[in-house]
């Protein structure tokens, strides 16, 4: 390593001086630089939650499905027939702005490796793209290279990607966001976790061999501004081979459903460091490591090299020495790289050795569980953070051509371009694909026999910027009850939900005000609506010279469906059946945060309405059942472009027209293109749909080839094959 | 009647295949490292990434120890389905004409598509009626079908090009809209759409299962 | 060329569309690069190198017939290593 006056070195790798003195203090000396590097990494904010462990720590966690909670390497909650469903979302957002298609890949890489590594095996992705204003040349390769990635990972490795979400805002323009979800299966039983136990038991690494891939990558990207990195400081990228991966999947599972392992950890960020070290601090145990026996790609790595490496497709195990040798007869017959590379000791000191000798000597407690955690100072911004975005609708545009140009934006269009990109079907299990419905749905078994229920797993991945920059606390409420509404379009109930936090730099207030209201609004929709945390992630530090992105909360959620041939759909299915609204009694959609009012290029909105959580509750119940009874033909959660767009997305995906009419309100406008939660286009057959009494508009019948929708003097016709023209069009002719 | 369903490193589609084919008949997975067809009366080579794709797509599959025996099967007369890199692996194995690109787009493409079914009746198609619209999802980077002209107009002549893809509904670009051929005797053929994947309304649609059918009433296998 | 050591040969093979076929990487690189502000290039193939230590460099040719190139859609060529190699 270079070597530089030991005052400065610290601050080079992003340590602060208290947290050097810290560091001394604790170990009663100075460290060495291989001991110092490995602080770097495990005291960053990327692998130490500094700034956001404490809010977190205000999130409800708890349920009676719940079987894993946060702190593993995915958590997991019960879906009956003594299976479990783990799942977790995560973010690569600073190595996908610098290498899109192998930072979008290697993130899907990562969150797979999480969930099989508490012993789940993959069946689906779902991943959340946010990019700058599409005009932007660099937006559109970043796009075209991290769905290439995605689908290059999640298609060679075999695992569905059955949704996602894509959004551009100029915000994003400097700081792309890339969050990966993926949800697994596994007998409740045969769940692990990732504590080291028994001292005398041999540590095996096994998987891919390690080289230089992504030094620094997490500590150096993740907890600094872009902007401030020059060309000497950008780590080495790191390359993804899913079909190593595969090979590591199947042989995980198999090390698994043979009992040969006492513990499972994959390694991620911060490479062999964090992995031992982690597994160490759960289980209350030291390690010796030697980095003489490592695999290696490269010649001549140095300890800390070794140490920090973030090489793709390795996995971290405990093992009893007697069942040595059967863990390396299955790696070898999936053709994986296994070698014992240490062993759990008693005390709690991680030891790195180089051929015997050691090279660093640190207490576990202080690597992992006594980095310093900061409070945030919040405070309000005292002018507006964000630019008002540039308007693309004329003034005076006429109903109907509002319509168009909100299906034609970038926002709203059809993403059929990247969903195509991705291979939804492997498995067999999917039953609602991209496009048909506001979530997937997917097979918990094989397909049953017929005329028996076919349980069913309901899954939606969905954030919120622009509306979250408005209001953080209200915005991050509904990022929450969106993902829940779209559930309950397909006919499931919420088990859990998974948070990925993407906010610029907490040191500043008004960004420690975004993510302290916001979390605030994530725990109260989260209790209100009974749905726990189960895990997550957060990415901090997305910002650049022109200020941060705005503030967004993705959630992923997963539910329950009893019968999976109920699954509800998106389209309008049958000219004659009846279209209306269901909604809550307070619902009032306004322009504020609206699409509508991005495309006119007005200033962002200072405050988003208030949501009665309860009656929303209530009435998501209430869709649901209507869905899975059957009494709904068709439901979909209205949302960006509020209920003119809602109702033109159900006539595209049914092929069919509608004549519709609307009470009017204070505000035509606001009542067919405001936004605000608790509103849903459903249709079905009267006198059935009567059932949902004062909660159901009826608004007209499916008929025709035409949309018709009128509110007062607000008047639009449009013929559907123009509709699916524009809409068809609106990303895939931008992106040839 | 049994069905073996060859599992390469990379495979991805082959356990679909197998819940596929168990629809029909009795199946099970043939290992890729094993020179042992287990008795199967009809093979399906799957789809995926056998081998990552790596320096051709099927190149390095097509030297497993089990695909000498599937050679030898399916010149025996043995009926053998090749999906997606099942059709990539038995082009290369040179058991059927012609070899795959990339796709005209170069984008990987996962979309129903509409084929018909054309050309004489093999021991995979014989149950599906001549000029039979099937819907059946694709889903590959390279599809892209292509052979030599005075190859193609041999093939059409003796009937051997078994599915095409409706007017308009060509996702790669394949030559003359090909999407399956068959080998000379009728007993191999190679598809890029998947059927494995149209056996349940609840899925997709039902149109694949008359593949799995074929075999089991048309397939008679030619003793070694 | 024997190897210094005596014991392996470096040699590579490019592997490349055959001419007449569809060469969709070629023609999108060929596209695009006008924009780029390069003028004055045409007829873009794009294919694959392959290098290897061979101890009997003899059994190249049949390496890249069976095996490394497909003969009915690409064309191979076997390229001397640089000299000092």
């Amino acid at each position: 390593m270079p070597s530089s006056p030991p005052s400065s070195r610290h601050r080079e790798l992003g340590l602060t001086d208290g947290e050097f003195e810290l560091i001394v203090e604790k170990l009663g000396r100075e460290p060495n630089p291989t001991e110092l590097a490995m602080f770097s990494l495990m005291w960053s904010e990327h692998c130490a939650y500094k700034h956001s462990r404490r809010l977190l720590r205000t999130l409800p966690t708890e349920g009676a499905r719940v079987v894993m909670g946060p702190g593993e390497n995915a958590g997991a909650v019960d879906v009956g027939g003594g299976l479990a469903v783990a799942f977790k979302v995560e973010s690569h957002n600073h190595p996908s702005a610098v290498e899109p298609f192998q930072g979008a890949a290697t993130g899907v890489g990562g969150i797979l490796r999480d969930v099989f590594a508490v012993g789940a095996r993959p069946i689906a992705i779902l991943d959340s793209l946010r990019f700058g204003e599409l005009a932007s040349p660099r937006s559109r390769y970043l796009l075209e290279r991290a769905v290439a990635g995605i689908g290059h990972y999640g298609n060679s490795i075999g695992v569905a990607t059955v949704g996602g979400e894509i959004a551009f805002e100029g915000p994003y323009e400097q700081n792309c966001l890339v969050n990966a979800m993926c949800l697994g299966l596994a007998p409740h039983d045969a769940l692990i976790r990732s504590a080291a136990a028994g001292p005398g038991n041999l540590l095996v690494l096994f998987g891919a061999s390690t080289g230089r891939d992504g030094i620094g990558g997490a500590s150096v990207l993740a907890s600094a501004e872009l902007g401030e990195l020059d060309g000497a400081k950008r780590p080495t990228v790191q390359i993804g081979d899913p079909f190593e991966e595969k090979k590591l999947l199947e042989c995980s599972l198999e090390l698994l459903q043979r009992g040969l392992l006492g513990s499972l950890q994959d390694l991620g960020a911060a490479g062999l460091t964090s992995s031992a070290a982690e597994m160490a601090s759960k289980g209350g145990v030291g390690l010796d490591l030697d980095v003489g026996l490592v695999p290696l790609r490269e010649a001549d790595m140095e300890p800390f090299e070794v140490m920090v490496s973030e090489s793709q497709e390795r996995m971290l195990c405990v093992v009893e020495p007697e069942r040595l040798d059967a863990v390396l007869e299955v790696c070898a017959r999936w053709e994986t790289l296994a070698t014992a590379i240490g062993r759990v000791t008693a005390g709690g000191t991680l030891r790195v050795l180089r051929g015997g000798e050691p090279v660093a000597e640190l207490p576990v407690g202080a690597l992992v569980d006594e980095c310093p955690l900061y409070d945030l100072h919040p405070a309000p911004p005292a002018v507006a953070l964000y630019p008002a975005p540039p308007a693309t609708l004329a003034a005076g545009a006429t109903p109907g051509q509002t319509l168009l140009e909100l299906l034609g934006s970038p926002n709203l269009a059809s993403r059929r371009w990247a969903f195509e990109q991705y291979d939804c079907l492997v498995g067999s299990r999917t039953v609602r694909r991209p496009g048909d419905a506001d979530a997937a749905v997917l097979l918990l078994g094989e397909l049953a026999a017929e005329g028996d229920a076919v349980p069913a797993l309901g899954v939606a991945i969905d954030g919120n910027g622009r509306r979250v920059a408005c209001d953080p606390y209200r915005g991050a409420v509904e990022a929450v009850l969106e993902c829940s509404a779209n559930l309950a379009c397909v006919g499931a109930e919420p088990l859990g939900l998974t948070n990925c936090l993407n906010f610029g730099n907490p040191e500043k207030p008004h960004v420690a005000w975004q993510m302290t209201r916001a979390v605030a609004g994530l725990g109260d929709a989260c209790r209100a609506l009974g749905v726990p945390v189960v895990g997550g992630n957060v990415s901090l530090y997305n910002e650049g010279a022109d200020g941060p992105i705005y503030p967004t909360p993705v959630v992923g959620m997963v539910g329950e469906l009893p019968d999976a041939r109920r699954a509800g759909r998106l389209g309008f299915a049958r000219a004659g059946d009846t279209v209306a609204l269901l909604r809550a009694s307070g619902w009032a959609p306004s322009l504020g945060g609206s699409e509508l009012s991005k495309l006119r290029g007005e200033p962002l909105a200072t405050s988003l309405p208030a949501a009665e959580l309860g009656e929303l509750r209530a009435l998501h119940a209430a869709v649901r059942q209507g869905v899975r009874s059957g009494v709904l033909r068709s439901a979909h959660d209205v949302a960006e472009g509020g209920v003119a767009m809602a109702v033109a997305e159900c006539c595209l995906a049914g092929g069919l027209g509608a004549e519709l009419a609307i009470a009017d309100g204070e505000d035509p406008w606001a009542t067919c293109f405001g936004e605000g939660p608790g509103g849903f286009v459903v249709s079905g057959e009267m006198p059935a749909l009567s059932a949902f009494g004062d909660a159901l508009v009826v608004l007209g019948p499916v008929a025709g080839e035409v949309l018709a929708l009128r509110c007062g003097e607000l008047e639009l016709t449009l013929g559907v094959a123009e509709l699916a023209a524009v809409h068809e069009r609106g990303l895939s002719a931008r992106m040839g | 009647m049994k069905f073996g369903v060859v599992r390469f490193p990379g495979s991805c589609d082959e356990v679909d295949a197998l819940l596929a084919a168990r629809r029909v008949s009795p199946a099970e997975l043939l290992w890729h490292g094993d020179r042992d067809l287990r008795g199967a009366d009809a093979v399906i080579v799957p789809g995926g990434f056998s081998y990552g794709d790596h320096l051709r797509v099927g190149a390095l599959a097509r030297f497993s120890p089990v695909m000498e025996e599937v050679e030898r099967f399916a010149r025996a007369g043995g009926p053998v389905l090749g999906i997606c890199n099942g059709f990539q692996v038995l082009c290369e194995a040179g058991l059927l004409p012609g070899a795959l690109l990339p796709n005209t787009s170069l984008r990987f493409l996962c979309r129903q598509v509409e084929v018909q079914v054309t050309g004489r009746p093999t021991a995979w198609t014989a149950a599906c009626a001549p000029g039979d619209r099937l819907s059946l999802p694709v889903k590959h980077t390279t599809g892209r079908w292509w052979a030599p002209d005075p190859v193609l107009d041999e093939l059409e002549a003796a009937g051997r090009v078994v599915l095409r893809y409706a007017p308009e509904a060509n996702p790669n670009g394949s030559a003359r809209d090909v999407a399956g051929v068959a080998s000379a005797g009728g007993n191999v053929i190679g598809l890029m759409p998947h059927p494995e994947h149209a056996v349940d309304a609840l899925t997709g649609s039902q149109d694949g299962l008359c593949l799995f059918r074929s075999v089991l009433e048309h397939g008679a296998l030619v003793a070694p | 060329m024997a190897g210094a050591d005596g014991g392996v040969t470096r040699m590579r093979v490019l592997i490349r569309p055959k001419a007449g076929i569809l060469d969709p990487q070629g023609r999108t690189v060929e596209r695009a690069l006008p924009a780029l502000g390069f003028g004055g290039v045409s007829n873009v193939h794009v294919g694959r190198l392959v290098e290897l230590d061979l101890e009997d460099p003899g059994r190249l040719p049949e390496l890249c017939e069976r095996l490394l190139a497909n003969p009915l859609i690409e064309d191979y060529e076997i390229v001397a290593p640089p000299a000092g190699a």
